[in-house]
């Protein structure tokens, strides 16, 4: 297997609160390979995006990150504010869930993206304007020579997405991190822009890491998924084989809770996800799981091989056999 | 946008006749105009008193009145001021000049410390810079501006000239008695204490607004975006941050006017300073009809100016707010 | 359950509680409050001579602090300390009885302006916007003398120098900011839905009023108070220090006088009848102020202290 373009390692990440730390990733390892589309899902808190802006360096002062996040072989966590610039819009760049927010309301789309280009390239004003109506272009928006004069607010929640995109790939990074980039749309506009990611992905070699909640949309365009829980990943592996069986009892939950599954009703997981000021011992998800046992509180369990995936549960490969 | 402007200044002619309005009757009843004459001028004929009745509409008729007085300021035939009948016009231009010269000075001073304080602050929210802007903001507020005149002019008349000798800042007028003529010198430092009165006062409520409307901003969306551009830390404040952050103090701004104001009259006060401030409290005194109105329509005036403007750099700084 | 994944609920009211008691300036302006709301009440224990009292016999004027006057004496011989408190006192009645009658009124006038709506709704907003956009000292001052010649006013206002008369004339003002925060607080109550649904349901006008508005205004309506209470002696000190508060007649005092004897007195050196009244009234001002702005932490949720 080539060596993949991000390698993050054991990645942890506490936040420095008034009543405490709170610890919302905790070790993880990703492995993100060029130009591939990988899927990132779990529920709301689980430290998803917590776990890219600590490899984007974009966690507020009060977050510790420790661990390893090699991209392309440079060393992410512990660099100086310098180096990280130099990183963040040019190697791996960031769309957010809400377009609507995410661009600055008094400048023009067309400057905010200039900006990122001539941040990392010694480009001219003329050249990077020339450049920016192209990317607006690629990502489908029209007369898009005139849009790039326009303001953030004349554009629609869809198109502003588009924006970001564009200004997000304006440099060809090696990695795109969307967060949860449809969230926030209507389903017809959601996969519009699921197929420009998959476009640029396509064109500029991309490795796109896709976070989301939904799991159709994984099903849709990915190839591998990680599922996280409580701050760690509890199973990843191919999409097509954890789909079909899922090994741990958390991803089953998730699938079974998803009404497209041909089941025909939504079954919700019973119970909240734990509180990470105090987080639990041992499986984070022991105390919504239906087939916990004593074993599973003594330690935080490894990602072990079972079968086509990986999985986190103790007790995979036995209920695999019972389903 | 000049198109609403002008707009904005037509519909400000009907605002401003119905508010000279109400302070034409606020006046007529709170300062009895025709009475605070025969005290001033006990002497005066009868031809006289009905003389100055007319040409200062004070018609028993409010609305005749009105119109009357109102006639006669638009033809530019003011009354002369019941006190020493003197010309309204020239001393409410010399009190206008030493206003704008004091008020602009402590406007630029109080506004510039107070934004970059509040930036300074709103940068390390919870640290001890900031704590220490935000308390010294309280206590600024916390201050009346004839507190902190009294205490400047105990010090600087008082104890500065008695432990070294010199008056390092003057506590009164815009010249010493006896200087004719201009001085730049010694205009700026008569200029000084009042000033530096009237911009604490600036500061400290432009600290605070400046403070939180960047904490606002800084924890926004667009901000983390910014961030993620890879710009500098710099260029991300002062691009990104800044401009959003001063919309909101705009518009609080203009509506300020009121209180700059007001501390220009106490501090004008103070300080013998012969500004609009010192013209309005002795006229007001005495009741002095004819000096009084004209000073108000000013105030009318540029309060609505104020407000314009306002909404003018509103518009300018936020490309979402339309003028129409 | 598990019982690692509790979370230790906390009522909102603690919450607020907690929030306030961290903000370290108003616990200190709390204290030094309550220390002066003391010493004033107790005043015929805490003062030590009579408001006109002079402590002792000529040659006793402007004496500096010392045993006999700890503060020293003023320009008839009278002890400063003591005319401290009485000045205190009467400042704090006045901010007090304006500040509640004018938020009582704020009160009353923004629901009724944010639930009626139309013309009401109009005309008061014109009228605050008019008052607040004016210099606040002019206004005042043109107002206290309008309202002093209006003589059937007289029976509520009392006479122009006196003390009810300060409190009219700064209810009058107050009111304004106050309704235009519980309107505000009504006109965004009204698009949430679950007043919808009260009213869906029957539920009468008094009812939303008091069950949804109250509870979700009492925060801003306490900070309006305090604030109140500061604008109110701070006003009362200007109108005071030129002349236009309530008249210092058979030696009555107050804050604002004693401040506005402090302006005759720089010229001459005599320090302590300008540091002392400056310095109670700036303490006086700043201690409430600090309680408002803890009191606004405690009760607006948005507002979390640090990112
Ligand atoms: N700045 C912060 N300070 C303290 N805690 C934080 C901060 N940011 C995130 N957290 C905590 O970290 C945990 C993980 O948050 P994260 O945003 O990564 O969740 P997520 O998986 O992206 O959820 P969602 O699907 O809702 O976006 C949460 O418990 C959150 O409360
Ligand atoms: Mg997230």
């Amino acid at each position: 297997m080539p060596t993949p373009i991000l390698e993050i390692r054991n990645l942890q990440v506490t936040f420095n609160t008034p009543v405490g730390p709170l610890v919302a990733v905790r070790g993880v390892d990703i492995d993100v390979h060029a130009g591939e589309m990988l899927a990132v899902v779990g529920e709301s808190g689980s430290g998803k995006s917590v776990s890219f802006l600590a490899a984007m360096g974009l966690l507020p002062r009060s977050a510790t990150v420790t661990g390893s996040a090699l991209l392309d072989g440079q060393q992410l966590v512990g660099m100086t504010p310098k180096q990280m610039r130099s990183v963040r819009g040019r190697l791996m760049s960031m769309i957010f869930q809400d377009p609507l927010s995410a661009l600055n309301p008094v400048h023009r789309v067309g400057a905010q993206i200039t900006e990122m280009l001539r941040a990392h390239t010694k480009m001219s004003e003329r050249a990077a304007n020339a450049r920016a109506v192209e990317l607006l272009e690629i990502v489908g928006i029209p007369q898009p020579g005139d849009r790039a004069m326009q303001y953030p607010h004349e554009f629609s929640g869809g198109m502003r997405q588009r924006v970001v995109i564009a200004m997000a790939i304006a440099n060809s990074p090696k990695v795109l991190i969307a967060d949860e980039p449809t969230t926030a749309l209507d389903v017809t506009v959601q996969a519009q822009i699921l197929e420009v990611i998959q476009r640029v992905q396509v064109q500029f070699g991309t490795a796109v890491v896709l976070i989301t909640h939904d799991l159709g949309v994984v099903a849709r365009v990915c190839e591998r998924v990680n599922v996280m829980y409580a701050g760690c990943f509890v199973e990843r592996g191919n999409v097509h084989g954890i789909f079909e069986q899922p090994t741990h009892p958390y991803t089953r939950g998730l699938l079974a809770s998803l009404p497209q599954t041909g089941v025909g009703r939504l079954v919700p997981i019973a119970g909240f996800p734990p509180n990470m000021l105090r987080p639990p011992s041992g499986c984070a998800f022991r105390a919504r799981c239906d087939h916990a046992v004593e074993a599973c509180g003594s330690a935080i369990p490894p990602l072990v091989p079972v079968g086509e995936s990986e999985s986190a549960c103790i007790r995979a490969s036995e209920l695999m056999g019972r389903k | 946008m000049l198109k609403y402007v002008v707009r904005r200044l037509a519909w400000s002619i009907p605002t401003l006749c119905f508010v000279t309005f109400l302070v034409y009757v606020a006046l007529r009843i709170g300062t009895n105009p025709v009475e605070s004459y025969k005290r001033i001028n006990p002497r005066a004929s009868p031809e006289k008193i009905a003389q100055y009745i007319d040409v200062n509409g004070l018609d028993p008729n409010y609305v005749r009145g009105y119109f009357r007085w109102l006639v006669n300021f638009i033809t530019l035939d003011w009354p002369r001021s019941i006190k020493g009948s003197r010309e309204v016009a020239p001393a409410l231009k010399d009190a206008l000049a030493n206003t704008l010269r004091l008020g602009t000075a402590a406007s630029v001073v109080g506004i510039t410390v107070g934004l970059l304080l509040g930036i300074f602050a709103a940068l390390r929210p919870g640290g001890r810079r900031d704590v220490a802007v935000n308390t010294a903001a309280f206590v600024g507020i916390s201050i009346p501006p004839y507190v902190s005149a009294i205490l400047f002019q105990l010090f600087f008349a008082v104890y500065w000239s008695r432990w070294f000798g010199s008056t390092l800042f003057p506590t009164s007028g815009v010249y010493p008695p006896g200087q004719t003529g201009f001085n730049l010198g010694l205009m700026i430092r008569h200029m000084v204490l009042p000033t530096m009165v009237v911009a604490i006062q600036i500061i400290a409520v432009y600290a605070r607004y400046m403070r939180s409307s960047l904490l606002d901003v800084l924890s926004s969306e667009y901000m983390r975006t910014a961030r993620s551009k890879g710009i500098s830390e710099r260029r991300v404040l002062f691009k990104h941050g800044l401009r959003n952050a001063l919309i909101p103090v705009v518009t609080i701004a203009a509506l300020d006017v009121g209180s700059i104001v007001g501390g220009l009259i106490i501090t004008e006060n103070i300080f013998s300073y012969p500004g609009m401030g010192k013209y309005f409290l002795s006229a007001f005194g005495e009741g002095d009809f004819p000096l009084l109105m004209p000073w108000m329509v000013l105030i009318v005036f540029s309060v609505l100016l104020f407000n314009l403007l306002a909404d003018v750099s509103y518009a300018w700084l936020d490309p979402r707010i339309r003028l129409e | 359950m598990n019982d690692d994944v509790v979370v230790p609920a906390k009522s909102p009211r603690r919450m607020a509680y907690e929030r306030f008691v961290s903000h370290r300036g108003a616990v200190v302006g709390v204290f030094v409050l309550t220390i002066l709301v003391v010493f004033v009440a107790l005043s015929p224990f805490t003062a030590r001579y009579g408001v006109n009292e002079a402590v002792q016999a000529p040659p006793n004027y402007f004496l500096s602090p010392r045993a006999n006057a700890w503060l020293g004496t003023d320009d008839i011989g009278r002890d400063l300390y003591s005319r401290l408190i009485y000045g205190v006192r009467v400042s704090l009645v006045i901010g007090f009885f304006s500040a509640v009658i004018s938020v009582f009124l704020g009160c009353l006038i923004g629901a009724v302006a944010g639930f009626r709506g139309g013309m009401f709704d109009d005309i008061i907003m014109r009228i605050t916007d008019l008052f607040l956009a004016f210099p606040f000292l002019v206004t005042l001052l043109v107002m206290r003398n309008m309202l002093g010649a209006i003589t059937w006013l007289r029976p509520i206002t009392g006479d122009l120098s006196s003390v009810r008369f300060i409190i009219v004339l700064f209810a009058i003002f107050g009111w304004m900011s106050v309704a235009r925060i519980v309107r505000g607080q009504v006109l965004a109550l009204k698009e949430r839905e679950f007043i919808e649904a009260a009213r869906a349901v029957g539920a009468s006008r008094w009812y939303i009023v008091r069950r949804h508005l109250l509870p979700n205004s009492i925060g801003p309506i306490m900070v309006a108070l305090t604030f109140s209470v500061v604008g109110a002696i701070l006003s009362e000190s200007t109108l005071a220090f030129f002349g236009y508060g309530p008249q210092a007649g058979a030696g009555a005092t107050s804050l604002g006088i004693l401040v506005g004897q402090a302006k005759g007195a720089v010229n001459t050196g005599f320090w302590w009848l300008a540091v002392f009244p400056c310095l109670a009234l700036v303490i006086i001002a700043l201690s409430i102020n600090f309680i408002g702005d803890a009191l606004r932490d405690a009760t607006d949720p948005r507002m979390v202290k640090d990112a």
